[in-house]
């Protein structure tokens, strides 16, 4: 007859069993009946197709869990067997615990994209636009990160006009999914933020995991003002990503995307003023030529043209009429040339019809009879003829 | 979203590219042309030297702040 135990007892020796058996142990199994506490106790249960054990996850521990364990996932937990006696019940009381597979954490990844692309979360028409010139840029990830240090001094080169509003949190383990939401809705508080960055630098997909988390995509969906998700390194593709209305490679590609160049700037703003003196020349030009064809157009040249066309014609005037001057001129000093020896003419005429004559000697009329001689031969002019009158040296 | 302030950079920016437009367009009259230059060189002188001389700066977000999303 073995010995008669109380059931404290025997409780107690089977604690003492169970929890010197059984102090490092991994079990693999399915999450089922999965709580979070607000103590920040974690309980559940770990289940496969024949047996089940009751799990706690106690706070404090569970912060180094980089995901959020889900109803349905396969992990592998490490822990001890512990027993309680008040329910005399056992557990497993769990120091950390991690997916079964990679395998594992890409089924819950695809699970979760598969049903926020069904809700529309990842619709292009959802995506607002990055604005050009964003005076605050908000930026969620851990201030003292080497990514935050990269995207100062990116910001500092490319677009300096900028601030950047940090809203700092841890970006890994758990807690971090919560924190991130907690600074994108922070941002959002603030009423003049034009574009929020969210991100952190690469690492294991681990690392990486709480921007694959769902309040984290819905927090980015909810965001008023724009996101840019910028997560690890090219290769690196989370939820946030897809959600985001940006995705950049890295958190200082992100604020390439944000910014303008300063650069760029410069170039536009020397080529504008380039530019706009080139054609302001091109105008005055313009308006230059404008005012030389007036003046020189038909209509102005007229009254200039008519001046001329009147002056030729005075000219021409004044031509013919000192022409004509002249011709009267003329013909009057013949008339009167005329004239006269007519008027000569009529009086030795008349005379001779009165019945006078007289004398030419030599071709000349011999009025006086000292200048005639009876030598040489003369003219008796009548009024009806004339007379040869030969000299003495001819009649002998 | 609510603007505290006019982005002056930026409305600097667009009223040269409206400038451009203007004077490329060749509607505005002689006057109007030499007002819309003097405006526009003298815009590009003040964001030249705007974003010369600017500095980035940082600010962060305060832990009093956070607590009131809690709520």
């Amino acid at each position: 007859m073995s010995e008669i135990l109380s059931v404290s007892e025997i409780t107690g020796l089977v604690k003492q069993t169970l929890e010197d058996e059984f102090d490092e142990v991994s079990v693999i199994g399915e999450i089922s009946n999965f709580k979070a506490h607000v103590s920040g106790h974690w309980y559940f249960t770990l289940k496969d197709s024949n047996a089940q054990i009751n799990c706690t996850m106690w706070r404090g521990l569970n912060s180094y869990v980089f995901f959020s364990p889900k109803d349905g996932m396969k992990i592998i937990a490490n822990g001890k067997i512990t027993v309680y006696p008040p329910r005399g019940s056992y557990q497993l009381d769990v120091r950390s615990m991690k997916p079964a597979g990679v395998g594992e954490l890409q089924a819950a990844f695809e699970k979760l994209k598969q049903k926020l692309f069904e809700e529309g979360l990842f619709d292009e028409e959802n995506k607002k636009p990055i604005p050009r010139f964003p005076q605050k840029i908000g930026v969620v990830t851990a201030i003292d990160g080497a990514a935050f240090q990269d995207m100062k001094s990116i910001s500092s080169r490319r677009y300096p006009l900028a601030e950047l509003v940090i809203a700092s949190c841890r970006v890994q383990g758990e807690g971090a999914a919560e924190e991130i939401v907690k600074s994108i809705k922070l941002l959002n508080q603030q009423n003049d933020i034009d574009v929020i960055v969210v991100g952190r630098g690469g690492g294991s997909l681990e690392d990486l995991w709480a921007f694959n988390e769902e309040i984290v995509a819905r927090a980015i969906f909810a965001s008023k003002i724009p996101v840019i998700s910028a997560v690890g390194h090219e290769v690196d593709f989370t939820i946030s990503d897809f959600v985001a209305d940006l995705r950049a490679a890295t958190p200082s590609a992100a604020i390439e995307l944000a910014t303008p160049n300063k650069d760029d700037l410069f170039g536009y703003i020397s080529e504008f003023s380039y530019y706009n003196s080139q054609k302001m020349f091109e105008i005055l030009r313009s308006c230059r030529d404008e005012v030389t064809s007036h003046i020189t157009s038909y209509g102005f040249r007229m009254p200039q043209d008519f001046i001329r066309n009147k002056t030729q014609y005075l000219d021409s005037v004044l031509y013919k009429f000192s022409n004509l001057a002249d011709n009267k001129i003329v013909s009057g000093k013949t008339r009167i040339d005329l004239l006269e020896s007519k008027i000569n003419a009529m009086s030795v005429d008349s005379v001779l019809k009165r019945g006078f004559s007289y004398i030419k000697q030599n071709e000349r009329v011999i009025a006086r009879m000292k200048n005639f001689t009876t030598e040489e031969s003369f003219l008796i002019k009548f009024y009806d003829g004339e007379v040869k009158i030969d000299g003495k040296e001819e009649r002998k | 979203m609510a603007k505290k302030k006019e982005n002056n950079f930026e409305s600097s920016l667009a009223r040269l590219e409206e400038i451009s437009a203007q004077l490329e367009s060749g509607d505005v009259g002689l006057e109007d042309s030499i007002r819309l230059y003097e405006e526009g060189i003298e815009l590009a002188k003040i964001c030249y030297s705007t974003l010369k001389d600017a500095e980035l700066k940082v600010t962060e977000l305060k832990k009093q702040l956070e607590e009131n999303i809690k709520q």
